[in-house]
């Protein structure tokens, strides 16, 4: 045997339970940063062997003096231009903890990267030149701390030799940057005078900041605190996914908030069905027992069937969060081109994502200034607060409630272009959810399949207007019901006139839409009969959605006749009109209808009989396990 | 009927009548026993196992590279958590044949064990690598020219790789979900901005992303995991005759490192007190400053 199969210990590992602290280093291009992260590395010895003989090398190689900060220029492109451009991550210990020391660049043109290195830490070292004092990029770094939800901030004033350790110079630059966080409700921990290229207190007070009294970097790092799971909140459980690998469906997601056991009743928002919770399930032991809280990543099963997908948060009843299609954002903006009111763009806000638009701009600035106000566009690297239209209805918190999902990102051809906090969300339109208590039906669905020698379905019938979706669905309707079945058709057009009579045909309500008819297709599937569904649905999204919502029960069929026999049909005059320019947003003519790619049948109708089609369709159904032959069949599938 | 029924009216009001100044420290809303905190290997493996689940999510087509090592055995064994027992996507190995026997033996055992659907793809000849890289870079470099075969021939559009910021510094700065080029190559001077667990998923045509479930663990965090899930290993990582490897790579390239640890436990021991870096037996790493940095640009992970 070659392999090593170590047999179960029970030792806790040593080294890796200590408390881990992450903190993020930032501040004014130049200041320091880098040096004061060498200067900590070498002062609580965590340099690994050779590293500084190396550097040391290097440097003497290349004729210049050592630098401290040489230990984290890696990349050979931030040697040549001397400054951080991407955050970069190096651990040390101090005695009561493990620290994660994030360094982040300082110069204002790879924010973008101060943003990512910041976003991970659990407090800030704001670090400025005594010289120099506060400057743009200081703000900046402050108040983007404050959008980051960073509320742990020490100051640290570098270069304090420059300034021969002047204590009136450093109470200047204090007072100056703690009325500046203050203002933006973040409270310094503490202000250490410092020389990181001397050491002067980084780990040890010298005599020549005698006349300070409070603590050394590495004692105010000590003093930060790691971030706590938000377990005190409540539930919030964004989907990541539904699984089917095997006869489980599991519901997958980390808590984000709050906690959850078996056995609890929940919300599934923004849609505000109910279900309870089954099982909580894992691997290699499952199901789990016991309650699970914020932080952990899981999978649940519940205890009824209903339409869920990714992006839905799962909350507690009586304790959700809002659903709307309206939110206010304080921002920050990073992509290059401004943006504007009217902008289209993409949210995501846990791990659902939604076009929206922006509808109204506040208050925009940039955080080095702090001045000048705009309210058309934010620019680059400036902040501001903005409204936002949804495309559809999702679950959010306010900041203030929950920072997990009170937290959103803005996403530009497909690259993520800024991000911020939620300060407001509108309520939707919807009832409270906990007013819907669905009806489970009296029958069970063997006893309708028994009488009608079928299993419910959604039959959807897609293709350009004239094809001959309403002949073949109103032939199929006939076919079913010789056979004793209970076909039921939804026409498109049928239902635009009453359910529907509130949409338009914008892409957004042709998505609504197509939603009802599945809803409405799926509800009559399931219990029992076939929905035959006659509708254009030019889009691949929207008819994905339906056969999501459908799921195993969806048969989809193209019915794809050509475009000019479609047109030279033309049952309804739409074509004619549509040519002559009286008829606006019509989908046969333009190049805007998607062909299906993987549906469950084919069928040209210029090339076939209604009848051979609709024979064509009920084999499918036979095939598919909907239409059952014969009654032995029909005990096989009971 | 939409009225509320009393028990979950009840429900609502759970907790709300307990006096302030209780002998209870925390208040939970709810009245529920809070649940066992997560120590530091539940904190990494919850966020592992939230990558793995947005990238089986976000992408089309994926595979896991897997190089037989203790990392990427760890990511495989976070994977069949992630996903209940079963890797739904490829596990790939571009070997480069120069690997060690029980190398191997090991895959040929847990490629069938742990169910994975394993594609082993070659490496090209050494001639066909840039020949201006120092030997055992360019050694190091034909395993990129395999990934990228197998790139064109499957048409990933994520690769999940195994690297760890603190094995090396350029791969500190690397994104979770990081894009690379249509030739693999990896721009470390645009990379996008990537924050609150929201991830650039989006590669353009042709170009592909990778994504790096356990960047944030550390080696010891690595060891730690192995024992606690009980994660097979290959022996070549304990000491023997004074030596073990801490790194697995090519017969060719690798060392083994001056070491008695001879079971789990001791590594992690050793590891507290080590300063030697972990990479140290990884001959391209020292060949000069920048020919790491270099490989990497090109796509090596």
């Amino acid at each position: 045997m070659n392999m090593i199969l170590p047999t179960a210990v029970s030792a806790t590992p040593n080294g890796t339970t200590r408390p881990q602290v992450r903190i993020v280093i930032v501040g004014h291009v130049d200041h320091g940063k880098s040096t004061l992260v060498g200067r900590l590395l070498h002062e609580t010895g965590s340099l690994p062997e050779g590293k500084l003989e190396m550097l040391k090398a290097v440097s003497a190689r290349r004729g210049m003096p050592f630098e401290w900060s040489f230990l984290l220029d890696a990349l050979q492109t931030e040697r040549d231009q001397g400054i951080t451009i991407d955050t970069t991550q190096i651990r040390f210990r101090t005695r009561s903890r493990d620290v994660v020391l994030i360094d982040a660049p300082g110069h204002a043109e790879f924010l973008r990267n101060m943003i990512t290195g910041a976003s991970q830490a659990d407090g800030a070292v704001l670090i400025i030149d005594a010289l120099e004092g506060v400057r743009d990029q200081t703000r900046r770094h402050g108040y983007l701390l404050h959008l980051l939800g960073i509320k742990q901030v020490a100051i640290v004033v570098n270069k304090m030799d420059r300034v021969d350790f002047s204590a009136d110079r450093f109470k200047e630059i204090s007072d100056e940057i703690s009325a500046h966080l203050t203002d933006l409700g973040v409270t310094p921990s503490a202000v250490v005078p410092i020389s990181a290229r001397d050491g002067d207190g980084v780990a040890e007070h010298t005599a020549r900041i005698a006349w300070y009294r409070g603590p050394t970097v590495v004692e105010a790092l000590d003093a930060l605190e790691p971030a706590r799971p938000l377990e005190q909140l409540a539930l919030r459980l964004p989907v990541q996914a539904i699984y089917k690998f095997d006869d489980r469906r599991i519901v997958a997601g980390r808590i984000e908030s709050g906690h959850l056991s078996a056995g609890d009743e929940i919300v599934i928002m923004p849609a505000g069905k109910i279900a309870k919770i089954k099982t909580v399930e894992s691997w290699p032991v499952t199901p789990l027992k016991g309650s699970h809280g914020a932080g952990r990543s899981v999978g649940i099963t519940l205890d009824r069937e209903l339409f869920i997908e990714r992006g839905d948060v799962i909350a507690h009843a009586g304790a959700t969060p809002r659903d709307t299609r309206r939110i206010r954002a304080r921002i920050f903006w990073l992509h290059d081109k401004p943006l504007s009111k009217g902008d289209q763009i993409l949210i995501r806000l846990g791990t659902r994502e939604s076009r929206a638009s922006v509808v109204a701009i506040e208050k925009a600035v940039d955080p080095g200034e702090l001045s000048n106000e705009e309210t058309k566009a934010i620019a680059r690297n400036h902040v501001g607060e903005i409204d936002i239209s949804l495309a559809q209805p999702i679950a959010a918190d306010p900041y203030q409630d929950n920072p997990r999902t009170g937290r959103l990102v803005i996403e530009v051809n497909g690259r993520i272009a800024g991000g911020g906090l939620v300060l407001s969300v509108d309520a939707g339109q919807r009832a409270v959810p906990i007013d819907i208590v669905p009806v489970e039906s009296a029958l069970r669905p063997e006893e309708r399949s028994a009488r009608y020698r079928h299993n419910g379905a959604v039959v959807w019938l897609t293709g350009l207007p004239g094809s001959g979706k309403s002949t073949l669905a109103r032939a199929l309707e006939r076919r079913l019901f010789s056979r004793g079945g209970s076909p039921i058709l939804l026409d498109g057009d049928t239902l635009r006139a009453g359910l529907n009579g509130d949409l338009g045909f914008s892409a957004q309500d042709r998505t609504e839409n197509i939603r009802r008819l599945a809803e409405v297709a799926t509800h009559l599937a399931r219990n029992g009969h076939i929905a035959v569904v006659a509708a254009v649905s030019p889009s691949a999204d929207d008819r994905a959605a339906a056969r999501r919502i459908a799921d195993n029960s969806f048969r989809e069929i193209y019915v794809a006749t050509p475009a000019e026999v479609c047109e030279s049909r033309d049952p309804k005059g739409h074509y004619a009109k549509a040519r002559a320019g009286t008829l606006q947003a019509f989908t046969g003519i333009g190049n805007d209808y998607q062909p299906p790619a993987r549906a469950e049948l084919s069928i040209d109708t210029s090339a076939k009989t209604v009848s051979d089609a609709t024979d064509e369709i009920e084999r499918m159904l036979a095939e598919t396990g909907i239409l059952f032959d014969e009654l032995v069949d029909l005990a096989a599938n009971i | 009927m939409h009225l509320l029924n009393s028990d979950s009216a009840k429900d609502r009001l759970r907790g709300a009548d307990l006096k302030s100044g209780s002998a209870v420290p925390q208040i939970f809303a709810d009245g529920r026993l809070p649940p066992p905190s997560m120590d530091h290997l539940d904190e990494l493996e919850a966020q592992s196992i939230y990558i793995l689940r947005e990238a089986f999510a976000r992408l089309k087509k994926l595979a896991l590279l897997w190089s037989l090592g203790k990392d990427s055995n760890v990511m495989i064994w976070l994977a069949r958590k992630a996903f209940f027992g079963r890797v739904p996507f490829p596990a790939l190995h571009v070997d480069t044949g120069k690997k060690f026997p029980e190398m191997y033996t090991f895959r040929d055992r847990f490629g069938k064990e742990w169910d994975l659907d394993l594609k082993i793809e070659p490496c090209p000849p050494i001639d066909a690598v840039d020949p201006t890289l120092p030997p055992a870079a360019r050694s190091a470099a034909r395993k990129t020219e395999g990934l990228k075969w197998a790139l064109t021939k499957y048409g990933f559009d994520g690769l999940i790789a195994g690297i760890r910021r603190d094995e090396e510094a350029t791969r500190a700065k690397e994104r979770v979900f990081s894009p690379r080029g249509l030739e693999g190559g990896w721009d470390v001077r645009d990379q996008p901005p990537e924050f609150w667990d929201q991830f650039n998923a989006s590669p353009p045509p042709g170009a592909h992303l990778r994504i790096h479930p356990i960047l944030h663990w550390t080696e010891a965090d690595i060891w730690a995991y192995t024992k606690r899930e009980n994660i097979p290993i290959i022996p070549l990582y304990l000491s023997k005759d004074g030596k073990r490897y801490r790194s697995l790579g090519d017969q060719d390239i690798t060392n083994p490192v001056a070491s008695t640890a001879s079971s789990i436990d001791e590594i992690l021991t050793e590891l507290d007190g080590t300063k030697v870096p972990e990479r140290a037996g990884r001959a391209l790493d020292h060949e000069t400053e920048d020919a790491f940095e270099r490989l990497r640009v090109a796509g090596y992970l």
